[in-house]
């Protein structure tokens, strides 16, 4: 058996800077995890839809735009009707506070503001993640 | 409800989990295929291989909106897309790119993509690749569109699992002697020239069609001329959407012929051989491996490691 964790990195909203999301969905790969990377400017519904054909163990959402609190609580909601429910979605951006407690209120796994090392978050993935 | 059952009724979610366990050689994944075998066999497999960068991903985005829509001649079809993307050799993890270049297809979820890691095989594709497959046809899609990884040399596999085999070039890629080389053009049932919006596209086309004129003459020498199928050469343009309607036109041509001429049976039986072959072949080789005293084993692999036995009667020893 061959299992591996597959994750995938997505940027919604609409700015365009996607540096951080190549990084990191780099560093995963490096540490021998599957990314699929979808690109610049998705929709919650494309990122959903993507999550669930490719049976992904976690979802990373990399948003700088600040329209983190419309757009993080609808690809959960997505997830749930989609049967993801159990999908670790974590966040990386510039997330106030207080607005990181309330989407880990809301079922994010973790935020993680710029500067976080790569390895922080490759520890909590493997830790969070059970290979299906 | 179990997921052979599910994945019959259209259950995306069911279908993306048996997936992965096929990708993983999971046990609960073989039972699912078995139930689900039955209902295998009936999808148009679509290959797409050729040079990293020639464009197969953006390729594969224009052409499956254009073979999911009903057109003049075709009804409406359902489309799956398996994309390959290599895996780091260092790491064993990858990087699966292909779906940045398939935006629009990303706005139709009705259009079911995969990505898959080549996870160490050879070849452009995937180990369980051709398992993956048979799960897609059971899940009911019409047209299969099988990407490989880019390499641009001898993806016979691709060939060996599609009925119909596109090789995607693009100008500036190399010129004909290197494609002659590479095996590459003998495997196409269908060649496209991409990037047709850059110059050189129609000179590469008229090349890469002298050397396909070529094969096919020392070809005619040794087998029956009027089964013969003609590699068309199309030019296509992914950027600007160019192309598309002569190229879906194209594989319906090679649908037709291969129908016609018992090839799509051919095809089929030499895939599901392949499958049957690679299996029996591992089972085989776990089996044997479980047999032997694990001392024997590394003893063995020692008095090959210091040179006092060679390979081949290595091999010898451990099967008298
Ligand atoms: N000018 C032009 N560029 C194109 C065309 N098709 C694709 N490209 C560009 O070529 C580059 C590679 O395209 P991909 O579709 O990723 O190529 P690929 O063959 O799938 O690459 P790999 O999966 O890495 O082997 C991208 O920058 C595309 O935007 C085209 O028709 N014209
Ligand atoms: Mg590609």
């Amino acid at each position: 058996m061959n299992r591996k964790i597959r994750v995938l990195i997505a940027k919604p909203g609409l700015d365009g800077h996607d540096r951080g999301a190549k990084v990191i969905a780099r560093a995963l790969r490096d540490a021998g995890m599957e990314v699929i990377y979808t690109g610049l400017r998705q929709t919650p519904e494309m990122i959903t839809n993507a999550a669930m054909q490719e049976d992904v163990d976690a979802v990373g959402l990399s948003i700088l735009s600040g329209a983190h609190m419309t757009l993080v609580p609808r690809v959960l909601e997505l997830m749930k009707a989609n049967g993801q429910g159990e999908v670790c979605v974590f966040v990386g951006g510039i997330i106030p506070e207080e607005d990181a407690r309330e989407l880990e209120k809301l079922g994010v796994k973790a935020v993680y503001g710029p500067g976080t090392p790569t390895t922080q978050v490759i520890a909590d993935l493997t830790q969070m993640v059970e290979p299906a | 409800m179990d997921i052979p059952e599910r994945v019959l009724q259209g259950d995306r979610l069911a279908l993306a989990r048996l997936l992965t366990w096929l990708e993983n050689d999971q046990p609960r994944g073989r039972a699912a295929l078995d139930a689900l075998f039955p209902h295998t066999g009936k999808s148009h497999i679509i290959g797409v291989t050729g040079p990293s960068g020639s464009g197969k991903s953006s390729l594969v985005n224009r052409l499956a909106l254009q073979l999911a829509q009903a057109d003049g001649s075709q009804p409406a079809r359902r489309v799956a897309v398996l994309a390959m993307d290599p895996s780091s050799p260092f790491s064993g993890g990858a990087l699966l790119g292909d779906r940045v270049r398939m935006r629009d297809l990303m706005e139709c979820p009705e259009i079911f993509i995969r990505s898959m890691a080549s996870r160490g095989a050879l070849g452009g594709l995937a180990r369980a690749a051709g398992e993956l497959v048979l799960a897609l046809e059971a899940a009911g899609f019409d047209i299969i569109l099988v990407e490989t990884v880019g390499a641009g040399q001898s993806e016979v596999d691709i060939a060996r699992l599609a009925h119909t085999t596109l090789v995607v070039e693009a100008p500036g890629l190399g010129d004909d002697i290197q494609a002659a080389k590479a095996g590459i053009l003998e495997i196409a049932d269908i060649l496209v020239v991409n990037k047709s919006d850059k110059s050189g596209a129609e000179s590469a086309a008229h090349t890469l069609a002298a050397m396909l004129e070529i094969g096919a003459e020392l070809k005619a020498e040794t087998s029956a001329p009027q089964a013969a199928w003609k590699v068309p050469v199309q030019l296509t343009s992914a950027l600007n959407r160019e192309g598309m309607v002569s190229l879906a036109a194209a594989i319906h041509e090679h649908f037709t012929w291969l129908n016609a001429s018992g090839e799509w049976e051919r095809r089929a039986q030499a895939r599901l051989e392949d499958l049957f072959n690679r299996l029996l072949r591992e089972r085989l080789y776990e089996d044997w491996q479980r047999s032997q005293p694990q001392a024997n084993l590394s003893e063995a692999l020692q008095s090959l490691r210091k040179r006092e036995t060679s390979p081949y009667s290595l091999i010898e020893r451990l099967f008298s």
